[in-house]
């Protein structure tokens, strides 16, 4: 377990104004607990000071029980001693150094009774091998974050720390680092706190939520629940506002080219996946992909009709002339967005009974959990 | 093509501006780390005293120098007394001088690259378990060391070429204290001296250039090292 607790004010300057911080709350150990907010909203500070690089002016932070920062006990274990591998947004490689210095260099610190990967693991599972003698100036991008998260790695971390490690590269690089993120999660169990302000990687990562904004937590828990709030949607925006689905591959059909999945509330069927059959997925199921019929539709293209009942009707934060209706599939919230006038052409409201159609082509976003 | 007494002014030149980096060095570095890295009270008060010597005229520092490490002085007295060392009129004494004027050239190369090495390759080191004295030595030292040896050459080559605080606090002795600049001096003040005076200044002059040629060419070589450029 993660315990964060932080408060920390920066005064107005004559360049700015000031700035508060106020934030509490626990994130899984194993597990990914991801920070998502807008720039400025705190979360890269949270990460400088769980790392020890920033001291907060009151607060506590514990991982699995271990105090690392407690203002009020007057406790706070310097940087270097706390093993919070970072991976830091501008990588930070050493640039006198080769890429293996660079990789070994935190390997070295490590203690010796410290449990984690090997150089070789890292090397093998990141895709270094190549890279091995050459310096930091002469890698892409991509390859930069791919040698900090390794470096950061091998320093044996209790705690990996990734500030925004896809938010300077382009779309290309960042889905060729977010499998490895998630390799390194699933391969090695190391307990990653992530700060981004990207939906896909809270999507395909995140076990724990954390939702900032000015420096507060706006909720936090799993995604699951934390999607399907029709008040927390406008941080996903207009075009991505949905929940998250924690689905089973329960069937291949490559006849068909279709694809069964399960979630607690039902199953659907979707355009074929290459995950294997028995993997878990986490797709997000965007509110604009969802329509509703009172009646069961006949003669219609879309294979998946599940039955569920209206639970909140609520107007869409984005627009006057749109609706977020909250839905329950079993023991799942789902939502959808219509226009005001189709909620009320067909009378919908809490309680009543519906059909929500979803298209199998819907879900060519978001990958394997 | 010179006489051994102009050799051995060449000679100790060189021996007493190697000596006078070499004092100075380690703490011009500690100084530059500490103006620019820490805010501490009294630093703009540190940050003038260094660079005093760039500003108050050589003779001044020579005659600061002579109160201060004189025999009867605060310092040179303890340091006569108990260790049996003698700093005036003394090799020693003339690498102090030119220690000291030549002190701000080194702090100001030193902190001018430790100014453009990135904190948070700092902060990086230490979130890998690397210690303060353990991160200087292993990231912040190598990336300014172009800064460094570029600051120390000039320095040597800025003392070859002290005079006022030399000659005021070590006074000019022959293969004690006369370096070139003061063998220079005494050489116009003797009848005939004239070749003797042209010799040494040809050879002052070339040494002076080559320094500034030579910390040119080894800071691009170390930056090229470093995979900055």
């Amino acid at each position: 377990m993660l315990e964060v607790t932080l408060r920390h004010a920066w005064p107005a300057t004559r360049d700015g104004e000031g700035f508060s911080l106020d934030v509490a709350f626990r994130g899984p150990t194993p597990g990914v607990t991801v920070l998502f907010g807008p720039s400025g909203c705190g979360k890269s500070t949270i990460l400088s000071a769980i790392a020890g690089l920033l001291r907060p002016q009151s607060g506590r932070v514990a991982l699995d029980g271990q105090v690392l920062t407690d203002t009020a006990a007057r406790i706070f274990i310097p940087a270097e001693r706390r093993r919070c591998g970072v991976v830091f947004q501008d990588a930070r490689l050493f640039p006198h150094l080769s890429v293996e210095g660079n990789l070994r260099y935190g390997l070295r610190r490590a203690p010796r009774e410290a449990e984690g990967p090997s150089f070789e693991e890292v090397v093998a599972l990141l895709g270094l091998g190549r890279l091995l003698a050459r310096r930091p100036a002469g890698l892409s991008g991509g390859e930069r974050q791919r040698v900090a998260l390794g470096r950061a790695l091998l320093s044996r971390p209790r705690l990996l720390l990734m500030d925004e490690p896809l938010a300077s590269l382009d779309v290309p690089r960042r889905a060729e680092i977010l499998p490895l993120i998630e390799r390194v999660r699933d391969a090695f169990r190391v307990p990653i706190l992530h700060v981004t302000h990207a939906l896909e990687e809270v999507d395909r990562l995140a076990d724990t939520l954390v939702l900032l904004e000015g420096g507060r937590v706006l909720a936090a828990g799993p995604p699951e629940a934390l999607t399907a709030e029709p008040g927390l949607t406008l941080l996903a925006g207009r075009r991505d506002a949905g929940v998250v689905l924690r689905c089973l591959v329960a069937a291949h059909d490559p006849g068909r080219g279709l694809t069964r999945l399960d979630f607690a509330g039902g199953s659907l069927l979707v355009t074929l996946r290459p995950e294997p059959v028995g993997s878990t997925l986490r797709l997000r199921l965007r509110a604009r992909d969802v329509s509703l019929a009172t009646a069961p539709p006949e003669g219609l293209a879309t294979h998946n009709v599940l039955p569920a009942v209206v639970e909140g009707v609520a107007p869409a934060p984005f627009s006057p002339h749109e609706v977020l209706l909250r839905l329950r599939l079993g023991p799942t919230p789902v939502l959808a967005r219509l226009t005001r006038d189709a909620v009320g052409t067909l009378g919908l409201a809490p309680g009543q009974p519906v059909w929500a159609l979803v298209k199998s082509i819907a879900f060519d976003h978001g990958g394997p959990a | 093509m010179l006489t051994p007494e102009e050799w051995q002014a060449v000679r100790l030149s060189l021996s007493v501006a190697l000596r006078s980096v070499a004092f100075s060095l380690p703490l011009a570095v500690a100084v530059a780390w500490l103006l620019s890295r820490r805010r501490f009270l009294g630093r703009p008060l540190l940050d003038a005293v260094v660079h005093l010597p760039l500003v108050i005229p050589p003779v001044v520092v020579g005659w600061g120098l002579l109160i201060l490490f004189g025999v009867q002085g605060p310092i040179g007295r303890p340091l006569h007394d108990w260790f049996g060392i003698r700093l005036v009129f003394s090799t020693a004494g003339a690498a102090l001088a030119t220690a000291v004027m030549t002190f701000p050239l080194i702090v100001r190369a030193v902190r001018l690259s430790l100014e453009g090495v990135d904190p948070g390759l700092e902060a990086a080191a230490r979130s890998l378990g690397a210690g303060p004295f353990d991160r200087f030595f292993t990231v912040t030292l190598p990336l300014i060391a172009p800064g460094i040896l570029s600051g120390a050459i000039i320095a040597f080559a800025a003392g070859l070429g002290e005079f006022g605080a030399i000659i005021t606090f070590a006074s000019n002795i022959p293969g004690e204290t006369q370096t070139l600049p003061l063998a220079i001096y005494a050489a116009t003040q003797t009848p005939g001296g004239e070749g003797t005076a042209a010799r040494l200044a040809a050879i002052s002059f070339t040494m002076a250039v080559a320094g500034l040629l030579l910390a040119e060419l080894v800071a691009r070589h170390l930056r090229r090292l470093l995979g900055r450029s």
